[in-house]
């Protein structure tokens, strides 16, 4: 609540209940919706005590799933802060016909299921598909493999950057740059020492939603990857397969996992929202 | 000669911002672009800089040409109307950032580069704000830290897009003073665009009126101030009483006024529009004169005043408060033009019989004293 909202001390006495009812509904409601839940996993995870969890996350197919799930992570931000950032860059700085078309389609996997992104990447490089057999005779694995699970990591995670950064050069302009110019800077000094310090909040906020986005992927990742076991599991692939093999606390453990690094994730992002608001 | 322009035009998309201009600049010029919004004046301004070109046109500095050069190549120290400072920088750095941008082997060592910093800092009188940043600095610091972020790289020409357009009154008269001062001692070539006359009369060696894409008149303010060479540059000048007059062998004549303290001019008989400032009307109280005071307000120092003729013409004037304590409305009065500027032509929409052109010469010769 802003300090302009309070009533002062001589504000005439007005009945609170109401008031404090809703916040104590609000405050249930998150808990049952998404508190309990979440503690829930953890609770689970380690029911069997601490050394059947840890087994059960060192078991090699969990481990190679973390690693997967990291290494897709590692590719596919920092192509999306390079892309993003350029896109951003285009869009903010300059006019040009199809400037437009090119922002909505890089929000486009905002309004997109998932899923579809999964089915179109299987039908571009499928066996059967536009790409797939110019592929095959050269004998590139796409699908069911890495490159296919980073791709389609790629199409959902690809506004988060371009729609946090995009905002601010717009609102910032372009005069700092100019003035930079004027004053003998290089392009490469102009976005080292004018443009990317005046956006890299909003730049990691970007990369710190991809990252959230990338890790916890299951949709598009599900149709692409072929599920192999120890090959090409992601985590929260591996959790489902866990959860069918009815192996609970297994499941639990690298659901655990998964959303202990979503917790640090947040953790990261309230830091940098912090920051981003008060150099807005 | 330092720096010269001809011919220059710039169009974008259908629009012509600029159409054709000529403009010299002599080493050590103080010149204030003065014109209303739209008339190209910072777009001139940009162009010089090389942050934009020309469609047409040449641009040269002490006669290399200009347009080939890139802003950088240029070395002008350009200040934007909001200051364009980088936030995330010292005051201090911001100011050496012109230096530190160098190529290395021309960029001073840190040394010398923290010498000049601390020569500007105090030079611009800001030397206790060095380690601040620009979010906790006023508007007018705000303003000397651009100019000496401008000034370290020693450019040839510093340019000024509206440099007190967004301070307050007595913020702007005070930066006004002191951007002589620096001018004059530091002695670097300028160039400020502004829409406020007084702000472009005080401040300038020359000014350069523009409207519309042209330059309409280019002088001393007081040679500008007194003599305005196009009905435009009148109007923008203040002299925004226009009445329908008579040339007649270069006396300027018209009903109800008294015109005998304008000077002759050179110029064909026949309808003219004399262009006075409200300032320069005395109303003269004459029961035989066809003018009556039709409203007096006061606004403290000036007495508002309008006088009416029944034909439908209206003048308004300012009077002195306590030189007018004798005028009263109803009060039928002679209005004498203390100065003025006439152009050929009737006034729009006031057109008066046209009478017969004669030669300017002739009209001269006849009527020399």
């Amino acid at each position: 609540m802003r300090a302009a909202s309070t009533p002062g001390a001589l504000a005439p006495r007005e009945d609170r209940t109401a008031q404090y009812v809703l916040i104590g509904l609000a405050f249930l409601g998150t808990a049952f919706i998404v508190a309990v839940p979440l503690a829930y996993i953890f609770w689970r995870a380690l029911s069997d005590g601490v050394a059947a969890f840890a087994a059960n996350i060192i078991a090699p197919d969990t481990l190679h799933a973390i690693w997967l799930t990291s290494v897709v992570a590692l590719i596919t931000v920092p192509v999306n802060i390079v892309i993003g950032l350029s896109a951003a860059w285009l869009i903010a700085r300059f006019t040009f016909p199809g400037r437009k078309l090119l922002l909505t389609i890089i929000e486009l996997p905002f309004s997109i299921s998932p899923i579809i992104a999964g089915v179109c990447y299987l039908l571009l490089y499928g066996r059967q598909g536009l790409l797939g057999p110019t592929l095959g005779a050269a004998d590139i694995q796409i699908l069911f493999a890495l490159p296919g699970i980073v791709l389609v990591t790629l199409f959902v995670t690809a506004p988060f950057v371009t729609r946090e950064v995009l905002p601010l050069m717009q609102a910032q302009g372009s005069e700092q740059e100019q003035a930079a110019l004027t004053l003998g800077a290089t392009g490469f000094q102009i976005f080292r020492l004018v443009t990317l310090p005046n956006i890299r909040w909003a730049l990691l906020y970007g990369a710190v939603l991809a990252t959230a986005r990338a890790v916890g992927e299951f949709g598009a990742v599900s149709v692409v990857s072929g599920s192999i076991r120890g090959q090409t599991n992601t985590l929260p692939l591996q959790i489902e397969l866990l959860f069918n093999d009815l192996n609970i606390v297994g499941a639990f453990a690298a659901a655990s996992t998964l959303t202990l690094i979503a917790l640090i994730v947040l953790i990261v992002k309230t830091v940098i929202e912090g920051r981003v608001g008060r150099e807005e | 000669m330092t720096l010269s322009l001809s011919h220059i035009t710039r169009r974008f998309g259908k629009t012509e911002v600029l159409r054709g201009i000529d403009l010299e600049i002599d080493k050590g010029e103080l010149i204030a672009l003065l014109g209303p919004s739209g008339s190209g004046k910072t777009s001139l301004l940009r162009i010089i800089a090389g942050l934009d070109w020309p469609d047409a046109g040449t641009l040269a500095f002490d006669g290399q040409d200009w347009l080939s050069r890139s802003a950088a190549e240029r070395k002008i120290g350009l200040v934007f109307q909001h200051y364009a400072l980088f936030p995330h920088m010292k005051v201090r750095d911001n100011i050496a950032f012109g230096l530190n941008v160098l190529p290395r082997a021309e960029r001073p060592g840190k040394g010398a580069v923290a010498e000049t910093v601390d020569r500007l800092l105090s030079f611009l009188q800001i030397a206790p704000l060095g380690d601040r940043y620009p979010a906790e600095l006023s508007g007018g610091q705000r303003q000397r830290v651009a100019l000496g972020r401008a000034m370290a790289i020693q450019p040839r020409v510093l340019l000024l897009d509206e440099p007190f357009g967004a301070l307050d009154a007595q913020v702007r008269r005070d930066l006004r003073r002191w951007l002589r001062g620096v001018h004059d001692s530091a002695g670097i070539t300028t160039i400020f665009v502004t829409h406020d006359q007084e702000e472009a009369f005080e401040l300038a060696d020359r000014v350069v009126v523009m409207n519309e894409g042209r330059i309409e008149q280019t002088g001393r303010p007081d040679q500008i101030y007194d003599h305005p060479a196009t009905p435009f540059v009148a109007r923008f000048l203040g002299l925004n009483v226009e009445l329908p007059v008579t040339l007649n062998a270069g006396r300027i004549e018209a009903h109800g006024l008294d015109l005998s303290a304008l000077p002759r001019r050179a110029m064909p008989d026949g309808p003219a529009t004399l262009f006075l400032r409200p300032a320069d009307i005395l109303p003269l109280p004459d029961p035989n004169a066809p003018f009556r005071l039709t409203e007096i307000a006061s606004t403290g120092a000036l007495l508002r005043i309008v006088a009416e003729d029944g034909t439908g013409c209206r003048i308004e004037a300012e009077v002195p408060r306590r030189a007018g304590t004798r005028l009263e409305t109803g009060m039928n009065v002679l209005l004498r033009a203390e100065a003025g500027q006439v152009f050929p032509g009737s006034a729009q929409g006031r057109a008066t019989a046209p009478a017969a052109a004669s030669d300017i010469t002739h009209a001269l010769k006849e009527n020399r004293p």
